[in-house]
């Protein structure tokens, strides 16, 4: 990506953004709310158009090729984006489909991502009735059904309790041992340590990009590097404001 | 592309089926309308009830009374020999029509005076008036009419005259002017846009709304595979309705169907293509389910009910309001359906408004795909 901008109107949610990430790395966005970390995420996967910038994801440019994009990567949205009043199954086998699974393909996929959400026994029933952190499984579970080389996951885990997330990351873990690429937005700063590297927005503008280790060296402040990414964070943000202030 | 078709038609149809609110309104809705209307909307004049105020008390006056009281279109509600109290029963509306006899009607007739007779009508209800007054016109005619050829008879000019023209009249299509022949097929017409409208202006919308729209961008997916897809299910649902009309049309009223059942169901497919496309461009266009709503009942009930024919005649409306029908898609249709249904017309002869309808319809599904961008 190079010099990403998004704005609506006057307001300016995404201000030059600019970083890489190789094949089979997790990468994580973090940011408070309203930084611009969901804008970002949309315009990577097609949802929303690019105000100016280039970039281009799985080798497919942006702006021209779209769709092709589409076909490779997954995508977990920030809201719950499934169909409530369709079973487990029915999702899963819509999702299929307009991704274009080969019929031979399909049931071992339907079997895979019902294994990997613990929802075998639950396949039949109305996706409206599972609770959050079973929800969001199955999300999940539907944006690989297709393998995709990229996974883009939005907030993955937001409302879901300590236990489930954990569970979460394991699974993402899993995925990107297997060379996906995972692209992950998250305000869990715990959850930020998980990733290989971090880009931490603010403002809509990356004020820090590399290891979660590099960003806590960023932060150094008179000798004392941070042990948590969350100190990280507020000093980075504490040093833009003050560098916005004048 | 025709396997991701089929697949958000089923999901669609289980979205639909799911619903039993949706389900109830397909199913029932119609019915209902058939019945309501068929016994509602009833313009037949018959069993007027009329006063008769006969002041003359003779033999000829009781004749003329007997013309209007043979056959249907009359029933006496007053009879009186005093016209005081017609303005109360006129007033009350216990009779909407009024035939005074005045005294000496016998005697101007056999003196071979012209006599007069009085008809009131209630003018308040302008329709059944009109239609009151011309059945007293004609009934009194034919009355006058014999009694000159019994008198010519009497002064013995020969074994009488016939008047010198006679009309004889038909209804073609619909020999007793039932009105119910008349509603019903614009029924199929006025049910068919206000379903397929409603329903497929709330589909977009809803998946915007509820936020599962994101998820469908972002997928492989193209507009016209959604549009296509999103349509089926209202077309098979309408093709129901359709039968279901025609079928109460026929056993609750005797609607007969002239023309080929075929013909009715694949020109409402092509009619119900320009009456979804609507929906569907509504619902792309909206922001909410609530708004899509309500410009759907807009901008199709409003036109098709008032603008198409269905109750009041497109030749009897100012000129510009005529050009503006022929914006209408129902419009055409109800021709169509109408000729179908009463005259037995064919393809051969309704080629150009199924055009019409074809081009439309088209047209507007084209339409909503551009405006369907997948993007938010």
């Amino acid at each position: 990506m190079q010099d990403l901008v998004k704005t609506f109107g006057t307001f300016t949610a995404v201000d030059r953004i600019s970083f890489t990430v190789p094949r089979g790395e997790i990468f994580g966005f973090l940011g408070p709310n309203g930084a611009g970390k969901s804008t970002t995420i949309r315009m990577l996967c097609g949802i929303i158009e690019p105000t100016s910038g280039q970039g281009s994801v799985a080798g497919f440019d942006i702006f021209r090729q779209p769709e092709l994009i589409k076909q490779h990567i997954g995508y977990m949205s920030q809201k719950f984006s499934l169909y409530t009043d369709l079973t487990v199954e029915e999702n899963i086998e819509f999702y299929a489909d307009i991704y274009g699974v080969p019929l031979q393909r399909l049931a071992e996929r339907k079997a895979w991502i019902l294994e990997m959400a613990g929802l075998k026994e639950r396949s039949r029933s109305l996706t409206g009735e599972l609770a959050a952190g079973w929800k969001q499984r199955l999300a999940l579970g539907c944006a690989m059904v297709h393998e995709p080389e990229i996974l883009f996951l939005d907030e993955p885990t937001a409302g879901v309790d300590p236990l489930s997330r954990r569970a979460f990351w394991d699974l993402i873990y899993d995925t990107a041992e297997s060379g996906v690429t995972v692209f992950v937005t998250t305000h869990y700063m715990d959850e930020a340590e998980h990733c290989n590297r971090i880009g931490l927005i603010y403002g809509g503008r990356i004020i820090s990009l590399g290891s979660p280790a590099d960003i806590k060296r960023h932060a150094e402040e008179g000798g004392n590097v941070p042990d948590t990414l969350e100190e990280a964070f507020i000093r980075l943000i504490e040093r833009a404001d003050s560098a916005n202030a004048e | 592309m025709l396997q991701r078709i089929k697949m958000v038609a089923w999901k669609e149809f289980i979205h639909i089926l799911r619903d039993i609110r949706s389900l109830a309104v397909v199913i029932v809705l119609p019915i209902l309308m058939v019945v309501l209307y068929g016994y509602a909307i009833n313009t037949d004049v018959r069993h007027l009830p009329l006063a008769i105020i006969d002041l003359d008390h003779s033999a000829p006056s009781r004749d003329l009374m007997g013309a209007f009281l043979h056959g249907e279109y009359f029933d006496v509600a007053v009879y009186s020999g005093d016209y005081a109290g017609l303005d109360a029963v006129m007033d009350r509306g216990r009779a909407v029509i009024a035939l005074v006899i005045p005294a000496g009607y016998a005697q101007d007739l056999s003196a071979g005076r012209q006599a007069q007779v009085q008809v009131i009508a209630d003018g308040s209800d302008s329709t059944t008036a009109t239609t009151a007054i011309a059945y007293a016109t004609a009934t009194i005619q034919q009355q006058s009419a014999g009694l000159a050829a019994a008198a010519v008879l009497r002064h013995g000019t020969g074994t009488g005259i016939a008047p010198p023209v006679e009309m004889r009249q038909r209804f073609w299509y619909n020999p007793e002017l039932k009105s119910v022949n008349f509603i019903v097929p614009g029924l199929i017409a006025v049910i068919l846009m206000m379903l397929s409208a409603l329903l497929t202006s709330m589909t977009v919308v809803r998946e915007r709304e509820r936020g599962t729209i994101e998820q469908l961008i972002v997928s492989p997916v193209m507009p016209r595979e959604l549009i296509i897809g999103k349509l089926i299910p209202y077309i098979l649902i309408s093709f129901l309705d359709v039968i279901l009309v025609i079928a109460a049309g026929r056993l609750i009223f005797n609607v007969p169907l002239n023309g080929s059942p075929g013909l009715v169901l694949a020109l409402s497919a092509v009619f119900l293509t320009a009456s979804l496309g609507i929906g569907l461009l509504i619902s792309v266009s909206s922001g909410s389910q609530q708004t899509a709503m309500t410009v759907a009942m807009m901008a199709t009930m409003l036109p098709s009910v008032l603008l198409s024919g269905f109750a009041f005649p497109v030749k009897a409306m100012p000129v510009v309001i005529q050009w503006l029908t022929s914006i209408v898609p129902a419009r055409y249709f109800l021709t169509i359906i109408r000729s179908i249904f009463l005259k037995g017309m064919g393809i051969g002869q309704l080629w150009q408004p199924a055009l019409f309808l074809l081009l439309f319809g088209a047209g507007i599904l084209w339409l909503s795909s551009l405006r369907f961008k997948k993007k938010l």
